[in-house]
């Protein structure tokens, strides 16, 4: 009788370990599904910010011309700021601080950057628009900030962003800022 | 076979003694206890730590310390706090008790108990070893960036860094082995007759709690993990140079951030009914309304996270996405709020020192709460970011929300826990003392904070002077009250008034039908529950 008794017990713990078992290797599955989501977080993070504009990054590479007309109806006010980061000396300005323009209309801007050391440095620069909201609207032909630049000791440089302001803007925007940001280049001098 | 089992038993009634016992204990009273112990002794680490912080408030200009120095304190104070005291105090709790409350003999898994809490004390010293590694000059310090870790600081930053990263990443394996022990306990351990909905109210509170902690650790951990990348290994995550972004940091961290103020708060929200009932004499109201307030609350809380950084430059819609949901948590805990007051409302009710920590906790979680509310309005926001509004505001919720919480918790289960009563009148003492101190301590932050006073700041303007006076009297006072604790725990951990198997006149549930203290192994016949 006894015996009996014994036998169904180390059963009744074996099923209850298998019981176990199976459950920590279902935890253990939504442990690897919530740490690979957390890396998948990174690439959907900028989807979501390329497509919407959220983080104020402009496009990377050169915008197609649009064959938009030129919205004549209304004046944008397009602002310019510059910062240089910590590592990197050097002076950087744009020849303007503002422009006024209508959407759809091409315009050039000039920044001039100064390398004031006394050896070769690469930099990179990093736009950034505000609002956000319409950064995905302001289209750069041609910009500094697609490549590294390279600056010679003492030497300095004008470079030329143009650009224009898509007149698909919302309509409530009539000002907006382009922040340059110049960081030592992190990929050496490609 | 028989002779076979009986050794089997006899191997187990024996454990070894003196430090070997603790090292190997495989027990789940045991371990709670070392959990228990250890969080008791980081409060302490971690409160001198502010209390230099506080010190150097008590007057404008830097007098004791230098501000490299003062935001190390900051940082470490909070992850101290939130890793290695709050939390180890309810997991410590959830070891104790959550078999007593289900019936079970032990937790699932008790070898992977031993291990999760031995992680602890090396991930401590992890994060203070940079404090004394800079005496003898190496590195500068222990991390200097907050908590939170946002870079590009924490890119900048120094050795002290990299030992936060590791110490997160080893209190993040011990708090998931903890959470994996008990949702297997929980679902495969309890008494023949406890279905889920008859599972006391703290055991719900930690299964949700323990599937939050799986659910998003894994983020921070990943977070702090490409982090540690960004600044060692030349990738650019958070380094807008290379084409990353730091604002990614913050959605990264924040999303496991939200969450991790609810595991902190969900384990003392399952007690604290069971406490008010005990002293209403009445049964708790609305068991099942609470069982899916916890729900609601969990779910919500991982679709919030962007709130803490309203000001970083959002999209009104998303700014109202953010806001809204944010509020919507208030609906929740105000059915819980309700629930706590209908389960008093002409009960029998008496004060003892468990009691008066719930009461007093009601009305100061209360407080945090509404304050909550108004940093959740975006408007709102804009001014009290940074500010010290915000330290006073989680202060409320995770001083008194959370640690007068687990106080309440000690006085409730020290005399099953230690078969002896502790001493009633220093224990009502100490709720005076720690009340009253506390609401000392941080009424005048809200008051700094709507002045304008920002936090994590050495220095301040003049006219701040007064109120950081009162903060810092009272924050001493506050922190010297706790001492009254240790004594309190020590004094009936030693001796006392013998306790009965029901300890309290209004308290049910299975754990009160034990002996107290309880024998080391409990519930060799299994009970039933109808």
């Amino acid at each position: 009788m006894a015996t009996i008794d014994e036998a169904s017990v180390t059963s009744v713990k074996e099923q209850l370990d298998l019981k176990n078992k199976l459950l920590v290797r279902k935890i253990l599955w939504m442990l690897l599904g919530s740490l690979l989501f957390a890396f998948a977080l990174v690439p959907m993070y900028d989807v979501l910010c390329s497509l919407t504009g959220l983080n104020g990054k402009t496009n990377s590479t050169t915008a197609v011309l649009s064959k938009a007309k030129v919205d004549n109806s209304r004046w944008l006010n397009v602002q310019f700021t510059t910062n240089v980061m910590p590592g990197l000396g050097w002076n950087f300005y744009p020849k303007q601080a503002n422009i006024k323009l209508h959407p759809g209309q091409i315009e050039t801007v000039i920044f001039v950057a100064k390398n004031t050391t006394n050896e070769v440095v690469v930099g990179r620069a990093v736009p950034s628009v505000t609002p956000g909201i319409a950064a995905t609207n302001l289209k750069k032909i041609e910009c500094f900030c697609f490549v590294n630049q390279s600056l010679k000791p003492g030497e300095e440089k004008e470079m030329p962003l143009r650009f224009f302001v898509s007149p698909e803007l919302p309509k409530d925007v009539s000002d907006m800022t382009l922040s340059y940001a110049f960081f030592p280049s992190v990929d050496g001098d490609r | 076979m028989s002779t076979t089992t009986t050794a089997h038993h006899e191997e187990h009634a024996e454990h070894p003694s003196g430090i070997m016992r603790w090292l190997t204990t495989t027990n789940h009273k045991d371990i709670g206890t070392m959990y228990l112990t250890f969080a008791l002794i980081m409060f302490f680490v971690g409160g001198a730590m502010i209390l230099a912080i506080r010190a150097e408030l008590f007057q404008p200009g830097l007098q004791l310390v230098n501000p490299e120095f003062f935001n190390q304190l900051i940082g470490v104070h909070a992850l101290i706090m939130i890793f290695a005291a709050l939390m180890p105090a309810a997991t410590g709790f959830a070891n104790w008790m959550i078999p007593l409350q289900i019936g079970a003999p032990d937790m699932a898994l008790p070898r992977l108990n031993n291990w999760g809490f031995w992680l602890l004390p090396p991930s401590a010293i992890l994060l203070t070893l940079p404090f004394t590694l800079a005496l003898f000059g190496i590195g500068d310090g222990a991390l200097a960036t907050g908590w939170t870790f946002y870079p590009p600081l924490s890119v900048q930053g120094g050795i002290g860094v990299d030992f936060a990263i590791f110490a997160v990443h080893l209190l993040g394996v011990s708090s998931v082995l903890g959470s994996i022990n008990i949702i297997v306990t929980l679902y495969n351990m309890r008494a023949p007759g406890m279905t889920l909905m008859k599972m006391p109210l703290f055991c719900w509170g930690w299964l949700i709690t323990a599937f939050l902690l799986v659910a998003t650790i894994p983020v921070l951990a990943g977070a702090v993990t490409m982090l540690l990348t960004d600044r060692h290994f030349g990738t650019h995550f958070f380094d807008a140079a290379g084409g990353g972004d730091p604002v990614m940091f913050q959605h990264l961290f924040w999303f496991f951030g939200h969450p991790e103020v609810y595991i902190l708060l969900l384990p003392v929200w399952g007690f604290i009914p069971q406490i008010l009932e005990t002293f209403s004499r009445k049964p708790m109201y609305g068991y099942k309304a609470q069982v899916y307030s916890f729900w609601a609350i969990g779910a919500l809380s991982v679709v919030v996270w962007a709130h803490h950084f309203f000001t970083s430059g959002m999209p009104v819609p998303a700014l109202l996405y953010f806001m809204y949901s944010t509020m919507a948590i208030s609906l929740p805990l105000a059915v819980m709020f309700f629930c706590w007051i209908k389960t008093m409302w002409k009960g029998s009710m008496s004060f003892e020192t468990p009691m008066l920590f719930t009461v007093g906790w009601i009305i100061l979680f209360g407080i945090g709460g509404l304050t909550g509310l108004v940093l959740a309005d975006v408007a709102a926001d804009a001014q009290y970011h940074n500010s010290y509004f915000v330290v006073a505001h989680f202060h409320y919720t995770l001083f008194a929300g959370g640690i007068m919480g687990i106080m309440a918790g000690v006085y409730f289960w020290l005399p099953k826990m230690t078969g002896h009563m502790y001493n009633e009148k220093l224990g009502k003492l100490h709720f005076w003392l720690t009340a009253i101190s506390f609401n000392l301590t941080f009424i005048p932050q809200f008051f700094l904070g709507l002045a304008g006073m920002p936090r994590r700041i050495p220095d301040y303007a003049l006219q701040f002077a007064e109120f950081n006076m009162i903060s810092s009297v009272a924050a001493f006072a506050l922190g010297l009250s706790q001492l009254l604790f240790v004594y309190n725990i020590v004094t009936c951990v030693k001796g006392g008034k013998k306790a009965t198997d029901q300890v309290w006149e209004g308290a049910h549930g299975l754990e009160w039908t034990l002996p107290s203290p309880p024998p080391y192994h409990s519930f060799s016949e299994q009970p039933t529950v109808k």
